[in-house]
């Protein structure tokens, strides 16, 4: 059963000036006392999110609000498991599939349908499962004969085209958006957002950070607001 | 078992289980070097072959070598050099480069790793392809103790996956080890019987046998040669490939979860 729970989970950067980050001045500050470890604990860092507690259940439609630098990035980088929280107690269960950087891993040398099976690989599926689904990933993307050439000598909208039809093309338990994804010409848009929209609909738990609040409202059944990494309202 | 050294034990198994990703990646690093170029990835071949050709020629005469000895004993030692010492330099990168990946998507961090061993070892074997017309030039055969060198080439990926997982995480957090690991590289290199014989080291024979680097060539390069497998190498690498371990589970387990702070 797909679910999520968060009990006041933190997540800190340290920010490091080169004199943090280089090896001499920290065998120094081990060696020494006083005025080089005063420095060192004087270290900026960065609260990206604080103390934040929610649970999301299955049914679940999540709109993740706030300003700018607010940490909805953050909080969806720590639901996919890339950030592991620095406090607190983070437990996610159910088939996490984020949609934060569609093109990312993508080899521009390659051809349309050896980026599909590539990108299909990163997103853990077993090769032969992704053999399984390419003609349907090729016939979304609509690219015809430019799947037999280089992604470089693609527009930039055909790429996108072809990283949103691969990403799409498994429904995951658990699904991040970061920013509605509005893709391709106004054709290829509605097709596009059909898909996604079945995507929504067979996820058992979706979050979507926007700052679209009509979107928020059209789309979601719960609403988090963040504020500086804390939770402002929960609804 | 703590639960964080649970959590690294379970990224070293999914890693290895994650290959269809390292081995796509691994090959793509290739093909992008050499991309469009009419030879590809054999520019690997002919570059270290033009190397081992003008070294060989100069260095047999500086140091009154017979060539037919010492084209061979070189051609194999510096090929496993190059392969220890790009193993080790991009082992200082093996998270920072990947930080792309590392911060937007969820995979085991040791697929980074896996990835740059693998590229290695890709090289490694275009490289290796040079043997074949030294080999057949200079009268030289292979028995069946190159099986030993296999092995040792083995052991060479483990320690070069677990050298990718320290420095690739003491380089995230200390930007200035990179170029201190690749003068280290520099140095070893001179202090490592690759283009002279280790009795040539005279009374100071010492330096080899301290020197790590020394007893992993060894075990690869001395079958390789029609020499005897060199046991006390072979002690002397499985040992440190054990302390080795010993370090890397120590550091991954407590540093795993920092690095995607890190990169």
């Amino acid at each position: 059963m797909p679910h999520i729970s968060a009990e006041g989970i933190c997540v800190e950067f340290p920010i490091w000036n080169p004199s943090h980050r280089s090896l001499k001045n920290a065998v120094l500050r081990a060696t020494t006392g006083g005025r080089l470890a005063r420095e060192s604990s004087t270290r900026v860092v960065v609260q990206a999110l604080s103390d934040l507690s929610f649970e999301f259940a299955r049914g679940d439609r999540i709109g993740l609000v706030g300003n700018n630098g607010s940490g909805k990035t953050t909080l969806l980088r720590v639901l996919s498991g890339i950030y592991e929280p620095v406090r607190g107690r983070l437990e996610v269960s159910g088939r996490v599939s984020s949609l934060l950087d569609l093109s990312l891993g993508m080899d521009h040398e390659a051809t349309g349908l050896e980026n599909i099976v590539l990108r299909g690989v990163l997103m853990g599926l077993p090769p032969l499962a992704i053999q399984a689904k390419v003609s349907e990933i090729a016939e979304f993307s609509e690219l015809g004969d430019y799947l037999s050439m280089p992604i470089r000598t693609y527009s930039s909208g055909m790429l996108l085209r072809l990283a949103f039809a691969v990403s799409t093309s498994v429904a995951p338990e658990i699904l991040l958006l970061d920013e509605w994804l509005s893709v391709g010409d106004a054709g290829f848009r509605d097709k596009a957002e059909r898909r996604l929209l079945e995507l929504i609909e067979s996820s058992a738990i979706m979050v979507l950070a926007s700052h679209d609040e009509s979107l928020i409202r059209r789309f979601c059944s719960r609403m988090l607001r963040l504020e500086h990494g804390r939770a402002a309202s929960v609804s | 078992m703590s639960a964080r050294l649970q959590r690294a034990v379970r990224d070293l198994i999914d890693g290895v289980r994650a290959y269809p990703i390292w081995g796509r990646l691994g090959w793509q690093d290739i093909r992008q070097r050499y991309r469009r170029s009419l030879l590809g990835p054999f520019w690997i071949t002919i570059s270290a072959a033009a190397m081992i050709g003008g070294i060989g020629m100069l260095y047999s005469q500086l140091l009154h070598q017979q060539t037919d000895q010492y084209i061979p004993f070189l051609a194999v030692g510096l090929l496993v050099w190059f392969l220890f010492a790009a193993l080790i330099n991009d082992a200082c990168l093996a998270f920072i480069g990947a930080e792309q990946f590392i911060k937007q998507v969820k995979l085991p961090l040791t697929v980074h790793v896996w990835r740059l061993v693998w590229r290695n070892l890709i090289i490694f074997g275009h490289n290796i392809l040079i043997l074949v017309p030294v080999f057949v030039y200079y009268h030289r055969s292979i028995d069946e103790r190159a099986l030993f060198s296999v092995a040792a080439l083995l052991l060479v990926a483990i320690d070069g996956f677990m050298a990718g997982i320290v420095l690739g995480l003491v380089c995230a957090r200390f930007r200035d080890v990179p170029p201190i690991v690749s003068n280290l590289v520099q140095l070893g290199f001179f202090l490592t019987p690759v283009m002279y014989q280790t009795q040539a080291l005279g009374n100071q024979e010492w330096i080899a046998q301290v020197n790590p680097f020394f007893h992993f060539l060894q075990i690869v390069r001395a079958p390789l040669l029609g020499l005897e497998v060199p046991l006390d190498s072979w002690a002397f690498a499985l040992g440190a490939s054990l302390v080795c371990l010993l370090v890397t589970l120590g550091l991954f387990s407590r540093y795993r979860a920092r690095i995607a702070y890190w990169v």
